[in-house]
C-alpha cells in the first residue's frame, strides 16, 4: 500500500498527462516515415511542413492503436472529431496542432495499481507531434542561444495523450502509474514508450492542500525524462508550493521545467499572453465514428495485459506478483516462455530466476528451446549440478542456442562430488583458514564466506556451495 | 476553316491532327503578349513550359495516342493553386517567389487531360476580396471596360477568358469568387458541389467553403473542364466518393418540365438593370418549357453574416502558417517571436489582416459561442432551408451580383460595401451546393450581367442543363 | 452578440495573430470591425439553441488511409525555399519563452 504524501500538514494532488508516440510506419496525417534517428528533414512532405495547399488524411493504423490504448485502459471508445489548437512556435509547422478537444477518441478509463488503488483516466486522444528545435550557441539551451535549427522529421508523428484524473496522492503512486502504463503500452504493441528517447513524455499537474480543503492552484511540470525523476520532480514541486503557502504567499498557475541538475522546478520566462488556443473543428478532416463491430474487433485482438500476466506467472512460480523477477520477466514478454519451461516438468520458480538473470537480451522468444532449459533446471533441482555449474551451463546453452545440458555438463567435466570428497575439501579449508574458522565458531557468520570460497576454489567450482555450507554448519555445532 | 476558339473545338482539332497544340498555345501566348499589359490578368506566363508541353502533345498525337479531352487547350490557373517549380504567390508579398515542390491535384488532372497551362492569374490576396484590387502585384482590369474591376477574387482568371487570352481557366470560389467575376466579365463560371473537386494543392482560404471550378466562354466548355478536374481524391479527406454524373449529355438536354424556383424572400439590393435581366431569365426558361415556382429560403439573408464569421475564422488559422520559418517572406528580427510579427505585418495586405483579426476575434476565448458557434448554427439553418426549397424546385435562380462591374477604387475604402457584393453567391458555399453564373445580356453602360443557377449537392447535371438553356436563349436573342 | 469590440480586444487579437498594429491601426480596426460586427447582429434575432452546428457541408465520416510510407520531398528542393537553413535544418533567430 503506497502511503499518501504529507508535508507540514499538506497533501498533494497530482494528475498526469502522458504523451506516447505510436508505433506506426507513417505519420498521423501523411505518408512520411515515422522514424527516429535519421538525418534531419528527410521524412517531410507537404503536410508535415505545413506547405500551402497541403491536406491531412488520417492514418488508419494510428486510430486502431489509439483505440487499443483506450480499450486497454477500460475507456469508452467514441465518435471523435479533430480540432485545431492554434499557437505559434517554430517547431509547429502550421502554427496549429491537430488534436482532439471536446470529442476525443477515448474517455472514462482507469488504471489499477498493484495495491488495488484505481487511478481514473479522463481521456486518451490522438494528436500530432511537433518537430525538434536545436538551440545554437553556449549552453545548448533556449536562453542565451544565438538561434535555433528545426528538424521536422518528428513533426506529425502520431501521439496519444493519456490524461489521468487528479487521483494520485504521492510520488510513488505517480511512478507506479507511469510504470504500469508503460508496461501496458508495450504489451499491446502501441508504443515502445521510452522516456529516455522521448517516445513517452510525462507532464505532471501538481497542487497541494490541507486535507479536506478544495483543490489548490496547480502548476504543470515539464521536462521530466525518467520515472525516477518524475517522483523527485513532484516531491520538489509540492514542497515548493507548501513553502510558498506557509510563507503567506500564493501559488501562481504556470508551467515549470524540472531541472535534473539542481533538483528543482523553474518557471520559464514567457511572454505575457494567456493561453487562448482558439480550438475549433478542423475543416480539413471529417469525424471518425467507430462501429460497435470495429470496437469489438480491436478489443478482441488485445493481448492479455501485464497485471493479468504477472498474476498468472506469480501463481505458476509460487511467488508474489510484485516480485522483481515477475515484473521484469513480464515486462520483457518472457512469461509465456517460463510457462512453457514449466510444462516440461521443471521447477517454474528456478526457471523464472534463470530467465530473469540470464535472458535480458534474448527478447520475448529466447533462442534456447524451453525443453533444454527445463532439462537443466531438472538437473539442478536433483543436485546433479550445483547452482554455479547450472549458471555456466546456461551460458553454454545461450551461446549455442540450445543443446543437451547433460552432454554439456559431461563436456565440462561437471559431476556431482561424492560426500567423502566434499568432507575432505572442507577439512582442508578449515586447516588452511584457521582465523576464519575461529571467527566463524565464535559466531561471526560472515566468516563462513572465506571457508566456502576456499572449497570452491580448490574444487574449481565443482563443489555445491549449499552442501559446503551445510557441512560447515554441522561441523560448528 | 477558321481556327477554333472554344476548348472543345481546339481539343477536337488537336486530337484529329487538323491543328497543332503548339499553334493553339502560340496563339494564346501571342494574345497575352499583345494585350495583357492593358488587362493585367496574369502574374506569371509560363511560355517556355507551355511550348514544351504543347510539343509533347503533338508528338503524342503523331504517335497515335490520345492526349485527352482537353488536348492542346491553353488554360490559365488562378495563382492560389500549387504548380511545382512555377511561382505560386496568392498575390501576396508573403509568397512572392515561392516555388511549390508539388502540384495541386487539379493541375495533374488537367495535364492528364491534355490541357496546357499558359500562366498563373491575378487574384485578391489569398482570395480575399471581390474586385481583385487586393493584389500585392497590381489591379486586373475588366476587359469590357478597363476603368472597372473584373470582380474577384478570381478576377485574373475571369478576365483572361473574357479577353480571349485562353478559352478556359480555373478559379476558386469561397463565397462567390468564381461566379461574381464571371458575372462581371460576361463569362461562364462554375462553383461545383463542395468535395466534387479536390482541394489538395489549393492554398486554403476557408477550408469548409473553398472549391475550385472552371471559367469558360460557354457552358459546354465549362462542363468539359469540370469533368476533367472532378472526381474522388484520396488526398483530400473532404473529397466526395461518388461524383456527379456526366455533364456533356446534360448540356443539350433542355428544361422541359423542370421546376425553376424563384426565391420570394431573396434579399433586396440588386440594381434595376440587374433585376431586369434576372426577370428576363425566368421568362426565357418559361419559354423553353420550365415551370417557374415560388419557394422560400428564409435564412438566405443571414448568409452574409454567417460567412463573414466562418470564413475569416478558418482563414485566421489557415494563414497562421505564414510565419517566415519554412518558406516565403521573412523580415529579420532579433528573436523568433519578433520575426513572426515583423514578417506577418509586412507580408500581408490590409484586407487579409482585417480578416485575420476578425476571424481570430470570432474564435477567441469568450467569443466563440457568440460568433463562430452561432455562425455554424446559422449555416445549418441555411442548408435546411435549401433542402426544403429543393422539394419544390429542381434549381433556383438569383442574380449573380447586385450590380454590374464597378469602377476601380469605388468600394476599396468600405469593407462592408465590398462584402455585400457576395450576398447572392455566399449561401451556396455555406450549404456546399453547386452554383454557376451564366452571362445573360448587358445592363448599365452595356456591361455584362450574370444570372446564377443554384442546384442541390451533386446536382451539377441539372444545373448545366439550365445554364445551357439560358445560353441558348441569349444566343437566340442576339 | 457580445458587446462592442474594444481597443483591448483588437490589441489582444492582434497579439494572438502575431500582427503588429500601431495605435492608428488599432483605432481603424476598431471602427471597421465594429461596423462589420454591428451589421452581423442580424443573427441575434434567430432562435438557434435547437440547431446543430454545421462544421462541414458534406457529411462524410471515417476517411482513412493505409499506414504505408510514401516518398519524402527532396530536402534540398524544400530548403532552397526556406528563408534560412543550416546543416539540413531550418534556421530561426533565438526563441524566447516556451511557446505553447
Amino acid at each position: 500500500m503506497t502511503e499518501r504524501w504529507t508535508y507540514e500538514g499538506f497533501e498533494m494532488v497530482v494528475g498526469l498527462e502522458v504523451h506516447v508516440e505510436l508505433d506506426t510506419a507513417t505519420k498521423l496525417f501523411s505518408g512520411s516515415a515515422n522514424r527516429f534517428g535519421d538525418d534531419p528533414n528527410v521524412h517531410i512532405d507537404p503536410v508535415t511542413l505545413g506547405l500551402p495547399g497541403a491536406l491531412p488524411v488520417l492514418n488508419a493504423r494510428a486510430v486502431e492503436l489509439g483505440a487499443r490504448i483506450g480499450l486497454a485502459l477500460g475507456c469508452t471508445v467514441q465518435a471523435c472529431v479533430f480540432a485545431r489548437k492554434n499557437y505559434f512556435y517554430p517547431d509547429m509547422p502550421k502554427a496549429y496542432q491537430i488534436s482532439q478537444y471536446d470529442k476525443p477518441l477515448n474517455i472514462d478509463g482507469r488504471l489499477a495499481l498493484s495495491d488495488g488503488t484505481v487511478i481514473g483516466v479522463e481521456r486518451a486522444h490522438l494528436e500530432e507531434d511537433t518537430g525538434k528545435s536545436t538551440h545554437l550557441g553556449g549552453s545548448g539551451r533556449i536562453h542565451g542561444s544565438e538561434g535555433s535549427l528545426i528538424d521536422f522529421n518528428r513533426a506529425g508523428v502520431p501521439l496519444v495523450e493519456i490524461v489521468s484524473r487528479p487521483d494520485i496522492v504521492s510520488p510513488d503512486q505517480a511512478r507506479e502509474y507511469v510504470s504500469e502504463l508503460r508496461a501496458i503500452l508495450v504489451a499491446i504493441g502501441a508504443s515502445d514508450a521510452r522516456m529516455e528517447e522521448g517516445s513517452m513524455r510525462v507532464d505532471a499537474n501538481v497542487s497541494v492542500r490541507r486535507p479536506g480543503e478544495p483543490l489548490g492552484t496547480r502548476c504543470e511540470i515539464k521536462n521530466v525524462n525518467s520515472v525516477r525523476s518524475l517522483g523527485r520532480a513532484i516531491d520538489a514541486e509540492a514542497r515548493r508550493q507548501v513553502a510558498l503557502i506557509t510563507a503567506g504567499e500564493s501559488v501562481v498557475q504556470q508551467t515549470r521545467h524540472w531541472d535534473e541538475g539542481d533538483g528543482r522546478t523553474h518557471a520559464l520566462r514567457s511572454k505575457e499572453d494567456a493561453d487562448d488556443y482558439r480550438y475549433f473543428p478542423d475543416p480539413d478532416l471529417v469525424p471518425f465514428v467507430p462501429s460497435a463491430e470495429w470496437i469489438d474487433e480491436v478489443r478482441s485482438a488485445l493481448p492479455p495485459l501485464p497485471a493479468k500476466r504477472r498474476a498468472a506467472l506469480a501463481v505458476l512460480c509460487g511467488v508474489a506478483a510484485d516480485t522483481e523477477a515477475v515484473m521484469t520477466v513480464v515486462e520483457r514478454g518472457q512469461d509465456a516462455y517460463v510457462a512453457e519451461v514449466a510444462t516440461h516438468g521443471a521447477d517454474a520458480a528456478r526457471a523464472l530466476v534463470h530467465v530473469k538473470e540470464a535472458f535480458a537480451e534474448l527478447g520475448a522468444r529466447p533462442r534456447v528451446p524451453a525443453s533444454d532449459l527445463a532439462a537443466l533446471v531438472a538437473m539442478e533441482s536433483s543436485g546433479a549440478v550445483t547452482a554455479t555449474q547450472a549458471k555456466t551451463l546456461l551460458g553454454d546453452l545461450i551461446d549455442a542456442g540450445g543443446g543437451d545440458p547433460a552432454a554439456l555438463a559431461a563436456q565440462r567435466g561437471f559431476e556431482a562430488m561424492d560426500d567423502g570428497e566434499l568432507v575432505a575439501l572442507v577439512d582442508a579449508a578449515i586447516a588452511a583458514e584457521p582465523d576464519a574458522w575461529q571467527k566463524y565458531c565464535a559466531g561471526e557468520d560472515k566468516a563462513m564466506g572465506a571457508l566456502v570460497g576456499h572449497v570452491m576454489k580448490a574444487s574449481r567450482g565443482q563443489a555445491d556451495g549449499k552442501a559446503v555450507s551445510a557441512l560447515l554448519v554441522s561441523r560448528r555445532s | 476553316m477558321s481556327t477554333p476558339s472554344t476548348a472543345i473545338g481546339i481539343a477536337a482539332a488537336v486530337r484529329s491532327g487538323s491543328m497543332s497544340a503548339v499553334d493553339a498555345v502560340e496563339q494564346s501566348l501571342e494574345r497575352i503578349g499583345a494585350s495583357d499589359g492593358d488587362i493585367g490578368a496574369f502574374l506569371t506566363v509560363t511560355a517556355s513550359s507551355a511550348r514544351d508541353e504543347a510539343a509533347a502533345i503533338d508528338a503524342a498525337v503523331a504517335s497515335g495516342s490520345d492526349p485527352g479531352p482537353l488536348a492542346g487547350v491553353p488554360i490559365a490557373i488562378k495563382d492560389n493553386m500549387c504548380t511545382r517549380g512555377i511561382p505560386t504567390t496568392c498575390a501576396s508579398r508573403m509568397l512572392d517567389g515561392w516555388l511549390p515542390p508539388y502540384d495541386a491535384t487539379v493541375i495533374s488532372r488537367l495535364r492528364t487531360a491534355g490541357a496546357v497551362i499558359v500562366g498563373k492569374t491575378n487574384l485578391d490576396e489569398f482570395a480575399m476580396g471581390s474586385s481583385t484590387e487586393n493584389s500585392a502585384f497590381g489591379v486586373t482590369k475588366n476587359p469590357h471596360d478597363p476603368t472597372r474591376v473584373p470582380g474577384g477574387s478570381s478576377g485574373g482568371s475571369a478576365a483572361a477568358v473574357a479577353a480571349g487570352f485562353v478559352p478556359v481557366s480555373l478559379g476558386s470560389d469561397t463565397g462567390g469568387s468564381i461566379r461574381q467575376p464571371a458575372g462581371l466579365c460576361g463569362v461562364v463560371g462554375v462553383k461545383p458541389t463542395y468535395g466534387a473537386v479536390s482541394r489538395l494543392g489549393l492554398v486554403a482560404f476557408a477550408s469548409s467553403l473553398d472549391q475550385i471550378g472552371p471559367f469558360a466562354g460557354n457552358v459546354a466548355d465549362a462542363a468539359v473542364v469540370l469533368e476533367a478536374i472532378a472526381g474522388h481524391d484520396p488526398g483530400d479527406s473532404t473529397s466526395i466518393p461518388e461524383p456527379f454524373g456526366p455533364l456533356g449529355a446534360a448540356v443539350p438536354r433542355g428544361v422541359e418540365g423542370m421546376r425553376v424556383g424563384r426565391i420570394t424572400d431573396l434579399p433586396a439590393g440588386a440594381d434595376p438593370d440587374v433585376t431586369e435581366r434576372f426577370e428576363a431569365a425566368f421568362d426565357a426558361l418559361a419559354d423553353a418549357g420550365a415551370d417557374i415556382v415560388d419557394v422560400e429560403v428564409p435564412a438566405f439573408t443571414y448568409g452574409l453574416t454567417a460567412y463573414y464569421l466562418i470564413a475569416p475564422a478558418e482563414a485566421s488559422s489557415n494563414l497562421a502558417r505564414y510565419d517566415g520559418v519554412r518558406y516565403g517572406h521573412r523580415v529579420a528580427a532579433p528573436d523568433t517571436d519578433a520575426m513572426y510579427v515583423a514578417t506577418r505585418t509586412d507580408g500581408f495586405g490590409a484586407e487579409v489582416k482585417r480578416r485575420i483579426l476578425l476571424g481570430t476575434y470570432a474564435l477567441s476565448a469568450g467569443y466563440y459561442d457568440a460568433y463562430y458557434g452561432k455562425a455554424q448554427r446559422v449555416r445549418r439553418l441555411i442548408a435546411d432551408d435549401f433542402a426544403r426549397a429543393y422539394t419544390h424546385a429542381d434549381v433556383l435562380l438569383t442574380p449573380t451580383a447586385p450590380t454590374v462591374a464597378f469602377e476601380i477604387g469605388a468600394k476599396s475604402d468600405d469593407p462592408l460595401a465590398m462584402y455585400l457584393c457576395d450576398t447572392y453567391t455566399i449561401p451556396s458555399n455555406l450549404a456546399g451546393h453547386p452554383a454557376m453564373s451564366v452571362p445573360f445580356g448587358t445592363g448599365a453602360d452595356g456591361l455584362p450581367v450574370g444570372v446564377q443557377v443554384l442546384a442541390p449537392a451533386v446536382g451539377e447535371a441539372t444545373m448545366f442543363a439550365v445554364g445551357a438553356a439560358l445560353e441558348r436563349a441569349m444566343g437566340a436573342q442576339r | 452578440m457580445a458587446g462592442r469590440i474594444t481597443d483591448d480586444d483588437v490589441a489582444h487579437v492582434a497579439r494572438l495573430a502575431r500582427l503588429g498594429l500601431d495605435p492608428d491601426d488599432v483605432q481603424r480596426a476598431v471602427a471597421e470591425l465594429g461596423a462589420v460586427l454591428e451589421h452581423f447582429a442580424d443573427i441575434d434575432a434567430l432562435e438557434l439553441d435547437a440547431v446543430e452546428p454545421m462544421a462541414q457541408p458534406y457529411p462524410l465520416t471515417n476517411v482513412l488511409r493505409e499506414d504505408v510510407v510514401t516518398t519524402s520531398l527532396d530536402r534540398d528542393e524544400v530548403l532552397a525555399q526556406a528563408p534560412d537553413a543550416v546543416d539540413g535544418r531550418f534556421a530561426v533567430p533565438p526563441i524566447l519563452g516556451d511557446g505553447a
